[in-house]
């Protein structure tokens, strides 16, 4: 391997980092607002690419339908539990959140799909279709059992990614696709040419962990998400609702994940089971930072972005079995380093 | 319900498979037949899970490995699958061994991630490997032949698979009312619980991990030999979280459940495969994987418990004969009243900047009870933890009868003879009382796993019972013996606790405050307990807040405050030290 060789894959590898990073930092709020380890991010970042897919084709996203069914099962389940709880004055406010609020989001898609909307609002009408998605899930999957132990909700969220994975075939087919290059820009630094898609990626990942660092030191919000955090009860003794808590985290994690699908879509050919792989290097990221720290999350993406590179160009089929094993070391470190004081009891 | 009732059960359950082919028809056999194979990865997985509480995703990859090895063993290179039955299981196991013991001691939800690591790494070489037919698989694999018959037709191999599955199914349940089966079940009571018992949590990890393994490479044998044929799809992510869902619905931690759940899974794949269709055309494979894992997230949220154990509540309670005498498990030589036992030498330990026991030194004569007392905050559990080797000290020494324990592990401190109870109270509430106990004597004992599993060493075991009974009649909760022990009310579990300390013979009895939360009845019943232990000899130190309980009853009382000794001293004495008034009044009244 010459320098030049390893130059190139370096910074390949930096740039596939980077779209772990942001699911990575995703999947660490996740875990730590609610205690969900939510593997389906990675799905969610695929679904986005597939749906930016389909607004560049002129063809409705099978998100439509996929958002439609799911806010429809989620108020019809938060108007069941709100009327046993004798709390029907809440109903509306309910169907506000959970119904109409993805309908809007859905009609204003199909709305601005008529007048053949350039790339950048595109984009964003795929976020918007995606953002509601993990929220709709964590009400319908993890809410009835948010207080179970973190085995219990890894299970459910394992089951809850093959769910989403059956559902990504029916609604978006088997095709994969690759979206057009958001930039054909390219530059040479150092004698090694770099295009403008890695300079983007790489620039997304900073503004939008940037970003996240603002909402949590500089607003109220944010402050409460983190004060969930550290202590569910202390913050619910607050007047913090850990169930509010989760759907901004989800929200907000949902966005990382979109973003970095848009980000993946022309580099990569996305199919509706590519979220997998995504979500589970980025998780590897995820574990680096002890499910805990950002910046730890982003560094161990990057690190995970890297090896990926490195392994694929000495054996592209073993590079996954690769990866996956250097997940175990990872593991017995991060296990040792984090100290246990008593292991959760489970009856 | 009695065993002789149970047995009858077993016979005619036996009785029904043997007829099964003789009326069912070949599609329904073979439905069996995988119904058996499956069975057996969802029983080690249930032992793994259900009984060790080690969630797994990765039992899938285990029966590949197995079925890959016979595959090369057979269709590639032409030997028998007998042999093929061999490397499947060596190579699983030693595959599953080396996981382990790399991963086992992690803690939590890191080790059920683990699980998905291997498991895909695993899954991913299948399709990548030349010599195993990459993702085209491996095809031509010969059936099993037991001397001149080929097991060729469905119903010949089905024999061979239920009679696997019925062995190990009574292995299975003789393993768990056994020594190792009993340190198994008390694994999800967490290390320490473990550990303070003298059992290696990670030995014991360790060996469910082969054994769920093993039973997944029996699996992966059969599978191959039964569908001819091996391709890495089988093996993959998506049937780890199968084998689960069998595990888990029929009812984590019952072996039986193993069976029904497999049972109930493949039947409804199989329904669900033929009704999807008609409800969305041509969409139907990507239906079934949503309405599974629907179905599992359902059952997950609502039903935990499982099928089995659902059921089993139902039936009458089964008529269990109280032990028998029998010979006497040997007991340890206690010192000479007087001796020093236990002497701790400048103890500190520290977390991060507090140092919660700064240089604390005291001794346990042998026959005595010592109170260690102080406010809250003083060091008390600290110090508890640094003496059963829960935490270990930064600096200074610890040495019982004579040998340095600064730095052993908690199993070989509490083999060594020192047993504990704990604070909050550690018992394994679906197991009986006699369990409980049973799980004291496991030091005492040698009985090992295959000796377990084929009843081998039936004079141990009825030795043992015999002495759980014996400790629990000795702190008055001997009449019933087959009562679980989550239905005591707390100072009854507190007192059980004793018992399962007593019957480790040990030789000093260390109790972190035994008296909170007991009533005042309860607590005159329990000093009265102590004193009878310690007029046989026994040593006892004492980790107490109640001034009345400790005052009463010990013999010397050791003061902590703020992580140092204050003083030490007989309890009038320490009753009248203007310090102590200090420390727990803030100032001399």
């Amino acid at each position: 391997m010459t320098a030049d060789i390893a130059a190139i894959l370096a910074i390949d590898g930096i740039a596939t980092g980077a779209v772990y990073a942001l699911v990575a930092i995703g999947t660490v709020l996740i875990f730590t607002v609610t205690r969900v380890i939510f593997i389906p991010f990675g799905d969610i970042a695929a679904f986005t690419a597939l749906t930016l897919a389909a607004l560049d084709a002129r063809q409705l996203p099978g998100t439509v339908g996929l958002v439609v069914v799911l806010a429809c099962m989620a108020s019809a389940m938060e108007v069941v539990s709100l009327a046993r709880a004798g709390e029907l004055r809440a109903v509306p406010k309910a169907v506000l959140g959970y119904l109409v609020l993805p309908l809007i989001v859905v009609g204003i898609v199909w709305l601005t799909m008529r007048f053949n909307p350039p790339m950048p609002v595109r984009i964003v009408l795929a976020l918007l279709l995606i953002m509601p998605i993990s929220p709709l899930l964590d009400r319908i999957v993890f809410r009835p059992i948010a207080d179970a132990s973190v085995l219990l909700l890894l299970t459910v969220s394992v089951a809850l990614h093959f769910a989403l994975v059956g559902l990504g075939l029916l609604f978006f087919g088997p095709e994969g696709v690759r979206t057009e290059p958001l930039t054909s820009m390219a530059m040479e630094i150092a004698g090694v040419h770099v295009s403008g898609q890695t300079i983007l990626i790489l620039a997304a990942a900073l503004v939008f962990s940037g970003l996240l660092f603002l909402f949590f030191d500089f607003t109220l919000v944010g402050k409460a998400l983190r004060a969930t955090a550290l202590n569910r009860t202390g913050a619910r003794l607050m007047g913090i609702r850990p169930a509010r808590a989760g759907t901004i985290a989800y929200l907000l994690g949902s966005l990382m994940a979109g973003v970095s699908g848009i980000l993946i879509a022309p580099v990569n050919t996305i199919f509706y089971d590519s979220g997998f792989l995504l979500g589970l290097k980025a998780f590897v990221g995820a574990i680096v930072g002890g499910m805990a720290s950002y910046p730890g999350a982003a560094l161990g993406a990057f690190g995970v972005g890297i090896i990926e590179s490195f392994a694929s160009f000495e054996s592209s089929t073993l590079k996954d079995v690769i990866v996956f094993s250097l997940l175990i070391p990872v593991l017995l470190w991060r296990s040792l380093a984090s100290q246990h004081s008593e292991e959760e009891v489970e009856e | 319900m009695t065993l002789q009732q149970i047995r009858l059960i077993i016979v005619a359950a036996i009785a029904c498979l043997v007829a099964a082919p003789f009326v069912l028809n070949p599609f329904s056999i073979t439905l069996l037949n995988y119904i058996g194979i499956y069975s057996l990865a969802a029983i080690g997985l249930a032992l793994l899970t259900g009984v060790g509480g080690i969630v797994s995703f990765g039992q899938a990859a285990f029966v590949g490995v197995a079925a890959y090895a016979t595959a090369w063993v057979t269709a590639v290179n032409g030997y028998s699958p007998w042999l093929g039955l061999v490397l499947a299981v060596v190579l699983t196991c030693s595959i599953a061994a080396i996981l382990g013991f790399v991963t086992l001691r992690l803690g939590g939800h890191f080790l059920s991630l683990s699980t998905v690591a291997w498991g895909l790494a695993i899954a991913f070489l299948f399709g990548n490997i030349d010599g195993l037919g990459q993702h085209n698989g491996i095809s031509g694999i010969p059936p099993i032949s037991i001397g001149p018959a080929a097991l060729v037709e469905s119903w010949q191999i089905y024999f061979l698979i239920w009679a696997i599955v019925v062995a190990i199914l009574l292995l299975c349940y003789n393993l768990l009312d056994s020594r190792i089966g009993r340190a198994m079940r008390a694994l999800r009571g967490g290390n320490t619980l473990v550990e303070s018992l003298g059992i290696s949590a990670f030995q014991i990890k360790l060996v469910t991990f082969v054994i769920a393994a093993f039973l997944g490479a029996l699996s992966g044998w059969l599978y191959a030999h039964l569908g001819r044929f091996v391709s890495p799809g089988p093996f993959d992510a998506s049937m780890g979280i199968e084998y689960l869902m069998m595990a888990m619905v029929g009812g984590s931690g019952s072996i039986l459940g193993g069976v029904v759940g497999a049972a109930i899974v493949t039947l409804l794949k199989n329904s669900v495969q033929d009704y999807l269709p008609l409800i969305a055309k041509g969409a139907s494979g990507q239906l079934e994987i949503v309405a599974f894992s629907a179905l599992f997230i359902l059952f997950l949220q609502r039903a935990r418990q499982g099928i089995v154990p659902f059921l089993a509540g139902f039936l009458p309670e089964l008529k269990q004969s109280r032990p028998q005498a029998a010979t006497e498990l040997p007991r340890r030589e206690q010192p000479a009243p007087g001796t020093l036992l236990l002497k701790v030498s400048d103890a500190q330990r520290r977390f991060g900047g507090l140092v919660a026991v700064n240089n604390v030194s005291f001794e346990v004569r042998s026959g005595e009870i010592l109170g260690l007392i102080g406010p809250n905050g003083a060091g008390k559990t600290t110090m508890f933890n640094l003496l059963t080797g829960a935490l270990r000290a930064n600096s200074g020494e610890i040495a019982f009868a004579g040998r340095p324990i600064t730095r052993d592990q908690q199993f070989h401190i509490a083999r060594a003879g020192i047993s504990r109870t704990f604070q909050h109270v550690k018992l394994r509430p679906r197991m009986t009382l006699l369990d409980n106990v049973l799980l004291g004597t496991y030091s005492r004992t040698k009985t090992g796993l295959l000796a377990g599993a084929l009843h081998l060493n039936q004079a141990e075991e009825a030795s043992a019972r015999y002495e759980a009974l014996r400790q629990l009649e000795r702190v008055g909760l001997g009449d019933k013996p087959f009562e679980l022990a989550g239905n005591l009310p707390l100072g009854n579990q507190r007192v059980l606790e004793i018992a399962r300390a007593l019957a480790a013979d040990p030789t000093l009895l260390v109790l972190d405050e035994p008296a909170a939360g007991l009533r005042r009845q309860e607590k005159l019943k329990l000093a009265e307990l102590l004193r009878s232990l310690r007029a046989d000899h026994l040593t006892i130190l004492l980790v107490e807040h109640d001034m009345e309980f400790v005052m009463s009853l010990v013999d010397r009382i050791v003061v902590l405050d703020f992580g140092s000794k204050l003083c030490e001293g007989e309890p009038a004495a320490i009753r009248s030290d203007a310090r102590v008034q200090e420390a727990y009044l803030g100032g001399v009244a």
